[in-house]
């Protein structure tokens, strides 16, 4: 039995992240299975200045390198991404993104509802977007904008969250479909996978 | 509030601004001028049909409109690795072969960028060797460049980046602080020749040896990019240099073929062929 009535009509996933969400992170994607169908596209938040380690760090144990894109390049199936520092990432129609030295938003930059915003605009109803640990309000927004569009939203259950702040701003904001903890988180990933390799 | 714009609307907006004043947006990134077009509307308080009046009613309109719509977020000595190398590699190889030369800021916004370069330039003991010049299409914007005044609020991020570029002095020793601002010495700004240009139309107004355009290709879409860049090649002497943003690429553009990729980290290309 399938408990959260999946398909395999979904074109991406992304996900957002603060404070405390690293080790969460690292977990989903060193779980993640080696055939996983669609691209996965995460916002989280990081330090401005500091341009490299943070995709090495997160590909140690990621089944698939983490890449940061550069603009204008075309979103693939079965890759992951990490919006690059100091920049605003989007998904622009055509399928690819776009990156923006834009102001700050939510005291962010890459800020998570712009991420999760524009892939929503792209992609609508065939979005799933997973918002995890974070002590700001960054990524509500985003959370709303997918479920508005018909996607399937996913927060981290905040009880397990080092800091709830980010999920509880989307619990409040929009109806969200699944609070998981991150061994659901891959769970559920794995069961996705699934339908898409019958 | 508006809420969200859809494609017909944006491209009103810009068939408009096109026909009436001759600025082509239409081949803009679609997600962050649509993000440029709410923050006016929400800014000026109108809605989509005002903003069109507006337009098309009051002429004076259009330089407000042009300096809310072009991103003007920048840092002085931003990515100080980028400018590491502009000194340690670029430059000096620049003056191997030229004592005096010419820089382009292609977009320079409100000139932290080229205020970079003349401390960099001053630094190395060439400043009165080399002209810069710094373009960009939107005239307010050009005027802070040209005041080489910043709130003093921007110098903390803009002292960390000298710091981590390793510039021999401290940042406060080039400018003033007066009424909460940050007063650069105007003596920087000497060598600087600041003239109002749109990339898009793309006028070649002379050659150099070196350009700098750093994150503004990001806000153009892949056909427009190659347009820019072809304009690039051909306003930068032989051998000269081009500089773009840490994310962008010269990869997938007609030009790539006549560059070499000098650092790919920093993306410098130089010019190899004509």
């Amino acid at each position: 039995m399938d408990k959260y009535n999946l398909n395999n009509s979904y074109k991406a996933v992304v996900i957002g992240g603060s404070a405390g969400s690293f080790q969460g992170v690292v977990k989903i994607l060193a779980q993640l299975p080696k055939t996983f169908p669609l691209p996965i596209i995460m916002c989280l938040h990081r330090l401005k200045h500091v341009r490299n380690g943070f995709v090495e760090a997160l590909s140690i144990k990621s089944v698939v390198q983490v890449v940061e894109p550069i603009d204008k390049e075309s979103i693939k199936k079965g890759s992951v991404y990490l919006a690059p520092s100091n920049y605003h990432m989007s998904v622009e129609l055509g399928n690819h993104f776009s990156m923006s030295t834009e102001e700050m938003v939510n005291n962010s930059r890459p800020a998570i509802d712009i991420t999760l915003g524009t892939a929503a605009y792209v992609y609508r109803d065939k979005l799933i977007g997973i918002l995890l640990s974070g002590a700001n309000r960054d990524g509500g927004l985003g959370m709303k904008h997918i479920k508005d569009k018909g996607g399937l939203t996913i927060v981290q259950e905040p009880t397990e969250c080092m800091i709830d702040t980010m999920p509880k701003a989307a619990l409040a904001l929009t109806k969200i479909d699944h609070t998981l903890k991150i061994d659901e988180i891959v769970e559920f990933l794995k069961e996705l996978d699934k339908h898409y390799t019958k | 509030m508006v809420q969200d714009i859809d494609i017909a609307d944006l491209k009103k907006i810009t068939e408009l601004v096109q026909g009436k004043y001759g600025y082509d947006f239409r081949n803009y990134a679609m997600s962050s001028f649509k993000r440029r077009m709410l923050r006016i509307l929400e800014l000026k308080n109108l809605t989509i049909e005002s903003l069109l009046k507006k337009l098309s009613d009051q002429p004076s309109f259009i330089e407000e409109f042009l300096d809310e719509l072009t991103v003007n977020v920048t840092e002085m000595f931003r990515d100080p690795g980028f400018w590491r190398i502009m000194r340690d590699e670029i430059i000096p190889g620049i003056l191997l072969n030229h004592k005096t030369f010419k820089i382009w800021h292609a977009g320079c916004s409100s000139g932290e960028e080229v205020l970079s370069m003349a401390i960099l330039l001053k630094e190395m003991g060439i400043h009165q060797d080399v002209q810069l010049f710094a373009s960009d299409l939107d005239v307010n914007i050009l005027e802070k460049a040209k005041a080489a005044t910043y709130p003093i609020k921007n110098m903390e991020l803009n002292e960390k980046n000298y710091i981590r570029y390793e510039g021999k002095k401290s940042l406060k020793e080039y400018y003033k602080e007066e009424n909460g601002k940050a007063v650069f010495d105007k003596e920087l700004m000497q060598n600087v020749s600041f003239r109002k240009h749109d990339l898009v139309k793309g006028e070649i107004f002379n050659k150099f040896d070196l350009v700098l355009c750093r994150n503004v290709m990001i806000y153009f879409n892949q056909s427009l990019q190659n347009e820019v860049l072809k304009k690039f090649h051909e306003s930068l002497f032989k051998y000269g240099y081009l500089a773009i943003g840490s994310k962008e690429s010269l990869i997938w553009c007609d030009v790539a073929s006549k560059f070499l990729v000098v650092n790919n980290e920093e993306k410098v290309y130089k010019k190899i062929k004509d």
